[in-house]
């Protein structure tokens, strides 16, 4: 039975789009067919940091309006052979993207998919809510920040309340934690919060961290997913973030210091 | 069905919705079926605030009165009220024959707060017209029951996440999770968390004064009980932040306490 998962957060910039393109890359990877949807209408940048953009031809309002075939506008991505995207219009009107058409969509995409991954805009308003309203499971995007955190509470509790399962009194979403942008330096120093402050106040489970990099930016800018990086942090983290949602029991990584190169040389603690 | 929804959500607003609300309203609560004796002092108080009461809505309140057989005469008091542009909008309260009384001039029964309508109201007439029911009823005792029909508590095992606002009516409220900042908890009755509490815990809300607040962890942004409120930015004890408290009014002062000592 295929799943839709959606990468949410509320607060933007944190890491949802990132994230997305990471999460969908590592499944497919895995061997699972999976599709991407963009849900942010009017600012679509998923195909951009899936390095398709100049491949864009039909969008998900094109297909909702039924303009063309659900197959025409679905891209292969150019690094896994699993994985389809389904870009956002960067013309449309946000309305377009209404609730009856997104679910026909996600209804024919269930029968040749095992995941659908719905990268979430930014925000409580009606795109979000579209993304994360047929959602099975949420990946909820947090940097260690209270603003950051405060949104993701607003958002779990909106997911606990006003998503299909919830209204339709399924069981309910299952959510993930996913703190990104994390820095145990600067968490040490006492000017971030930690994981562990983080999960008090959301109190679900931790899904992994990823680590604040630069690569990260560099990956993006170059039109590849974080996930395809070698020898990164950041790659190995959301490697260890899909295995984990895919059951396997994983210690938790890059939440302490790295040590410097003298106190390795010195065999310090 | 599930059409039908849709359709729902996507077409322009609809001409009218249905909803429950809870709004302020005055209530004139009678003390004595004397029409005279009840003008004459309602005069006298009107005279001193003479807009006070100007064009809105009142409610008779009957419960002061419901033990008595004597029936006020409504129709010579509503007219009188119009008179001072007091305008009875219906009644709380009362024993049937009053309600009955009041319902033949128009006013409208209205149910007392928090209670549950009375279903048994309905069957147990022939009772109350017994001839033998009214020989023992003495003054005092023929009041409506006083067992009020509690609403059972409410209770919520899920966190209370930020934007997220629970309103117990009529009714305790009691939550197993977590509240976070920005959660708002209301209660006509007390209120309970067994967790940490960091949102906004508002007891009593239709004026209970001895509605309480329990926490297990007293982290709160606010409190409030039957109107009487203290936000809480930095000021808090060590003895009660992040520890089991309760919270309740003497007097008109809102204090915090540690449950344990």
């Amino acid at each position: 039975m295929a799943k839709v998962i959606v990468v949410t957060s509320g607060k933007g910039g944190v890491g949802k789009t990132t994230t997305s393109a990471s999460f969908s890359s590592g499944l497919a990877l895995r061997g699972n067919r999976t599709v991407v949807i963009d849900f942010d209408v009017g600012l679509r940048n998923l195909d951009l940091i899936m390095g398709c953009e100049r491949r864009v031809v039909y969008d998900i309002i094109n297909v909702i309006n039924g303009e063309v075939l659900l197959k025409q506008a679905l891209i292969k991505d150019k690094n896994c052979d699993n994985l389809y995207i389904l870009p956002a219009s960067q013309t449309r009107d946000k309305d377009a993207l209404n609730l009856e058409g997104v679910g026909r969509i996600l209804d024919e995409l269930k029968e040749s998919f095992d995941f659908i991954v719905c990268d979430s805009p930014a925000g409580i308003e009606s795109g979000a809510f579209t993304a994360m309203y047929f959602a099975d499971e949420a990946l909820v995007v947090t940097n260690p920040e209270v603003s950051s955190v405060r949104d993701s509470d607003r958002i779990l509790g909106i997911l606990a309340a006003k998503s299909k399962r919830a209204v339709e009194g399924l069981e309910p979403v299952k959510e993930h934690l996913l703190v990104t942008r994390y820095d145990p330096k600067r968490v040490n120093a006492g000017e971030m919060l930690s994981v562990t402050d983080i999960q008090e106040i959301l109190r679900i489970p931790l899904l992994g961290v990823i680590p604040e990099s630069e690569s990260v930016l560099q990956a993006s800018n170059a039109g590849n997913p974080a996930i395809h990086l070698e020898k990164s942090d950041v790659a190995d983290a959301y490697k260890d973030v899909v295995r984990r949602f895919m059951g396997e029991e994983l210690p938790m990584r890059f939440m302490t210091e790295k040590a410097g190169f003298f106190k390795r040389l010195l065999g310090g603690a | 069905m599930q059409s039908e929804f849709f359709k729902i959500m996507t077409t322009e607003e609809p001409a009218f919705k249905i909803k429950t609300g809870n709004l302020p309203v005055l209530k004139l609560h009678l003390h004595t079926t004397d029409m005279l004796q009840l003008q004459k002092e309602l005069a006298l108080r009107l005279e001193k605030t003479p807009d006070f009461f100007a064009d809105t809505p009142v409610l008779l309140d009957l419960s002061a009165i419901a033990g008595l057989h004597a029936i006020p005469d409504f129709s010579g008091l509503t007219s009188f009220m119009l008179k001072h542009r007091m305008c009875a909008a219906g009644i709380v309260g009362g024993s049937e024959d009053q309600r009955d009384a009041a319902a033949k001039t128009g006013l409208v029964q209205f149910l007392s707060t928090g209670v549950a309508p009375k279903k048994t109201f309905e069957s147990t007439p022939p009772l109350a017209e017994s001839p033998v029911a009214k020989q023992i009823e003495l003054p005092g005792f023929g009041q409506e029951s006083p067992v009020v029909e509690l609403r059972p508590t409410l209770v919520i095992d899920k966190p209370v996440r930020t934007g997220q606002r629970i309103y117990a009516e009529g009714a305790n409220l009691v939550v197993m999770g977590v509240v976070n900042a920005g959660a708002e908890l209301i209660a006509d009755g007390d209120i309970h968390v067994y967790a940490p509490m960091r949102g906004r815990a508002i007891a009593g809300a239709q004026g209970n004064e001895s509605a309480r607040i329990f926490v297990q962890g007293m982290e709160a942004e606010l409190l409030s009980i039957a109107g009487c409120f203290k936000v809480l930015e930095n000021e808090m004890s060590e003895n009660v932040w992040a520890k089991p408290a309760q919270i309740r009014l003497e007097g008109s002062r809102l204090l915090i306490e540690p449950m344990l000592k």
